[in-house]
């Protein structure tokens, strides 16, 4: 490939509209996924972590799952739900589920048993439990989780491309299709800033909401 | 399925390309990786810049990084090798710091008594102690390179990925989990063998860390 690597500037600034509809497509497809999975991960992570005989196979299945290619699950919900923005999401949705259900299930059981048992000692019913104790102490893991999810999204969400589903890599493909370094980088460079934008900004997340109780001091 | 069983011998080869494509970069990433977590922890103020850097690179997406370096690198096995040796980096350093930050300084303090040098304190005490960290390490190292390396056909890399990205262009689901099946044992195995590994360094080395 020929041509000034910086060449991907001038493009942008040229194709304002179609970069920033596929930029803003990106977001859409990371953002929606991970609130999806969000809101089917953290309920059945709950529920998982009630039953203790089902740790093992919990976090074997959570690992097994993740060693899924994350082209695989885009590929095989082509015959399921064809191409386009909806069956991207739906595959990014299941990717986001795994991450967060593991950390969330990792992170309720994770809870130091002293304090469950303190909590049972004062009267705590297991709801008052799950909510007052479980769940803030477990807080920075399940962020993290988050966190996680939302990273591997945004590169999941390049991916989105082969089935249709617009995004960033619908430049790179194309770059790569035109033999043009500037398209390429194009989608390239601001998917690449954006998983980092994404990293810093859930760390910093992440930090804010660790319960104040269990803050280090001059952490 | 069917595909699996229709054309193992593809799918043989593709896999041997995929252990290719990771085993080259994974090898090459430790080559650079560890030394430079040693580095790293006698020159405390890398730490930083160095983690830090290894750990954007890891946060770039597969395809954004492959498509950064082809006009660097050209298209097929080299801009997919270059970049799973740039993933592979952050785990292998941060473990190779962290084991290594993991020795008893007790025992550190027993070797300079001894009269050992700098570098037979790293070849007889730091790096045998730190191993099972190290190995750890590797161990995310590899799965994670298994799963990158899926993209890199792609971009003419060969691998499991060009029997995936042939089901998508043809939409036979068959083909794609041919591809994937394979990717996921192969990260499985890879998981399982080198955890036993780390197991054994870890059972080697307890005996020796002097009832610690």
């Amino acid at each position: 490939m020929r041509g000034n690597p910086f060449d991907f500037i001038p493009y942008i600034l040229g194709h304002q509209e179609q970069f920033l509809r596929l930029f803003s497509q990106h977001v859409q497809l990371t953002v929606l996924s991970v609130v999806i999975g969000i809101l089917i991960a953290i309920p059945l992570a709950i529920m998982a972590s009630r039953v203790d005989a089902l740790a093992g196979p919990v976090t074997w299945l959570a690992g097994a799952g993740q060693t899924i290619p994350s082209l695989a699950i885009l590929g095989l919900t082509l015959p399921l739900l064809g191409i386009g923005f909806v069956p991207s999401l739906f595959a990014l949705t299941v990717r986001a589920v795994l991450p967060i259900l593991l950390n969330t299930y990792v992170g309720i059981r994770g809870v130091d048993r002293a304090i469950v048992d303190a909590a049972r000692g004062m009267g705590m019913r297991s709801r008052q439990r799950l909510w007052m104790v479980e769940l803030p102490v477990a807080t920075p893991v399940i962020v993290a989780g988050i966190q996680t999810a939302t990273v591997q999204n945004v590169g999941t969400a390049t991916l989105a491309a082969f089935i249709g589903g617009g995004g960033l890599g619908d430049l790179v493909l194309q770059g790569l299709a035109m033999v043009d370094p500037a398209i390429l980088l194009a989608g390239a460079v601001p998917a690449a800033a954006l998983a980092v934008a994404a990293d810093v900004l859930m760390g910093r997340c992440r930090r804010l909401l660790v319960p104040a109780g269990l803050r280090v001091e001059g952490a | 399925m069917s595909y699996l069983l229709a054309r193992p011998d593809r799918v043989w080869t593709l896999t041997l390309e995929h252990v290719q494509l990771s085993a080259v970069a994974v090898v090459v990433a430790i080559l650079i990786g560890v030394p430079l977590g040693i580095l790293v922890t006698r020159t405390r103020w890398l730490e930083g810049p160095v983690i830090n850097t290894a750990g954007v690179l890891y946060t770039v997406p597969s395809l954004a990084l492959f498509a950064m370096l082809i006009p660097f690198t050209g298209l097929g096995a080299r801009p997919a090798i270059v970049a799973l040796i740039l993933y592979s980096l952050l785990a292998i350093i941060r473990n190779t710091v962290a084991g290594i930050d993991a020795v008893d300084p007790r025992l550190l303090d027993a070797a300079r008594g001894m009269g050992m040098t700098g570098r037979q304190r790293l070849m007889l005490v730091e790096l045998p102690l730190g191993l099972p960290v190290i190995l750890a390490g590797v161990r995310v190292a590899t799965v994670s390179a298994i799963g990158i390396a899926t993209v890199a056909a792609y971009v003419g890399a060969g691998g499991l990925g060009v029997l995936i990205f042939d089901g998508i262009r043809t939409i036979d689901g068959d083909r794609i989990v041919a591809g994937a099946i394979p990717i996921s044992i192969l990260a499985l195995l890879s998981d399982w063998s080198l955890a036993r590994l780390g197991g054994a360094a870890r059972r080697d080395v307890a005996p020796s860390a002097g009832g610690a």
